[in-house]
């Protein structure tokens, strides 16, 4: 008796706890949704034509096709090259990181392993260099590159190599920071046996230190990537705003000032800003989600 | 073999060339610029000591620009860790489907401010107003980025729909590295829900608090893309006799000046400025997690 009392209770108990967890999913769908929502009028008004979106922003689109011709437009557009831009943003980011990751990690080595005075103040001058806002340095790099450029006899403004050295320099602190953090953990008996096997300094840390760093490469990957692809003022100045080199947040702000209140157009042209982002995200979410955390908590 | 010098400098070098080329170089040429008379394109420079400095604390323009700037900051720093901490609770509650939620939540950090600031200009200016038109509701009728006291209001709004998704993910990593037990001990005691959340969670990840209150300190103030793409300072309005931009925050004063109206010398002072209390911001990060790691 006492038991089918206490049974019913537990019974009790889960069904409210239960009724609880199906309150909060229901709220939780909805939020989702409510944060969501902004992609979708994305969408939605990127399948719209001129007349439409003027007349009425809200609803769904009537007739999908007009994605298609709206694309194709902004695609094609004779003012600014979409294609363009995603060509030059992929190439700028692709190699800016190959760039970043593989000098960092040697300099972060270097910094770990060679424990000298020199070390710590190089290592402290790359963790200070943090604090410096792009804003005071940005006429000063410009000036300056534009100078160095000449002095080579090669052009730093507007060319992919300017914009990737510009990448390293500020993308390289928070790198070798964090590969810093992880190199430190790896043993160097490690290292050591290599070294008396007759392997070289550069043999030691591509064969054995690199391989190690996979996951951490992955984090630096990562921060770097997600700035670097949407990054606005440093390509705007080093490339300038309608160079022969263009990022996609470059071609997007010439479109919108070209195409003024043609929301659809400029809709379209996000919409397909953001596609290629998302599209990464939800192939390599767990990995996105896990370097951004490790960067910050860093 | 053993490890070499030589090795050493060839490793260390591409960053250091690039560092001291990219980053140190300029900043000491941008803080020296703050001392001349420089427009930027012009030939001769006429050193001015501090005038720059002096000029600007008596500017209207940067006043209420810094004003602006810090109310924006601290309307970010309150809403975006409120959401954000709310957000890390609802996702390691006991719903189903957690990391499809994390995920959403997160999505918005992955687009870049100038593709947002476009996308919602459309959404303040065009999309809610055709909402509140066709309802007859009288305050959605009109752009809330169209009215000067608005405006950061509603920066911040898209600010924290982007950013909370992030901040989330710090705090989600907090909670769950703390140990589940003490939570499930004052349960048996019979600690309510919002009694165990501020006196034993909030407590037992306060490490994550600061890593979440700098990070949205430092984005806050140094927002420029979101700004420029969404407001672009606008609209104009009076302030202590002068014309203002209402919304123009500090990085993009030190744009405007610097590269749009040539006062170069100017905008680099306000950079310097700018750069400093930023440094006295993370002096204070530093301060505060060391003396966390003392205690703890």
């Amino acid at each position: 008796m006492a038991d089918a009392l206490h049974l019913d209770a537990v019974g009790q108990k889960q069904q409210h706890s239960k009724a609880k967890r199906i309150v909060l999913e229901i709220f939780a769908i909805i939020l989702m949704l409510v944060v969501l929502s902004p992609f979708v009028i994305v969408l939605f008004n990127s399948a719209k034509t001129f007349d439409h979106i003027t007349r009425d922003p809200v609803s769904p689109p009537e007739n999908w096709e007009n994605l298609r011709i709206n694309i194709e437009a902004v695609m094609h557009d004779p003012t600014t090259d979409f294609i363009g831009a995603f060509k030059d943003s992929a190439i700028i980011t692709a190699l800016s990181l190959v760039v970043i990751v593989i000098f960092s990690s040697m300099a972060a080595w270097v910094l770990v392993r060679n424990k000298s005075k020199f070390s710590n103040f190089t290592f402290m001058l790359f963790v200070a260099a943090m604090v410096i806002p792009f804003q005071v340095v940005m006429y000063p790099l410009v000036y300056f590159l534009k100078s160095v450029g000449d002095f080579l006899g090669t052009r730093m403004l507007g060319t992919y190599h300017g914009i990737i050295f510009a990448y390293l320099g500020f993308g390289c602190s928070l790198s070798i920071f964090v590969f810093h953090g992880f190199i430190k953990s790896i043993p160097l008996a490690l290292e050591e046996s290599a070294f008396i096997d007759g392997c070289s300094q550069p043999g030691v840390f591509f064969k054995i230190i690199l391989p190690l760093l996979v996951p951490t490469i992955t984090t630096v990957a990562i921060l770097n990537g997600i700035w670097i692809w949407n990054d606005y003022l440093l390509p705007l100045l080093v490339l300038g705003g309608n160079g022969e080199v263009q990022t996609i947040p470059l071609a997007v702000t010439a479109f919108a000032g070209a195409y003024v209140k043609q929301w659809n157009l400029i809709m379209t042209a996000a919409l397909l800003a953001m596609v290629p982002i998302v599209v990464l995200f939800i192939f390599a979410q767990k990995y996105i989600i896990r370097g951004m955390v490790e960067g910050a908590v860093k | 073999m053993k490890r070499s010098k030589v090795w050493d400098a060839i490793f260390l070098a591409p960053c250091i060339i690039a560092l001291i080329m990219v980053v140190l170089i300029p900043f000491v040429q941008g803080v020296s610029f703050s001392l001349t008379d420089w427009n930027g394109v012009r030939s001769e420079i006429h050193y001015v000591g501090f005038d720059n400095y002096k000029e600007m604390f008596n500017s209207i323009e940067f006043l209420y620009s810094f004003r602006i700037t810090l109310l924006y900051t601290l309307i970010n720093v309150i809403m975006v860790n409120i959401v954000a901490f709310l957000l890390a609770l609802l996702v390691t509650s006991r719903v189903r489907g957690k990391n499809l939620y994390r995920a959403a939540f997160f999505v918005p950090n992955l687009i870049g401010g100038i593709v947002l600031g476009y996308t919602w200009q459309f959404m303040f200016n065009d999309f809610f107003t055709a909402i509140g038109k066709s309802l007859g509701i009288g305050w959605m009728s009109s752009s809330m980025i169209a009215n000067k006291n608005l405006v950061l209001l509603a920066m911040s709004i898209v600010n924290t729909w982007q950013y909370a998704g992030y901040i989330m993910l710090i705090f989600v990593a907090g909670i769950q590295s703390t140990s589940q037990e003490v939570m499930e001990a004052a349960t048996v005691d019979g600690a309510s829900y919002i009694q165990r959340v501020i006196k034993i969670l909030i407590p037992m990840i306060a490490s994550s608090f600061t890593i979440s209150l700098f990070l949205t300190i430092t984005n806050s103030f140094k927002a420029f893309d979101l700004n420029v793409a969404l407001t672009n300072g606008g609209p104009s309005m009076r302030y202590m006799g002068s014309v203002v931009k209402s919304s123009q925050l500090l990085a993009l004063t030190i744009y405007n000046k610097s590269i749009t109206s040539k006062e170069l010398a100017k905008g680099q002072a306000l950079s310097v400025v700018f750069f400093l209390m930023l440094v006295v911001f993370s002096l204070l990060q530093v301060y505060l997690s060391k003396k966390r790691e003392v205690e703890a």
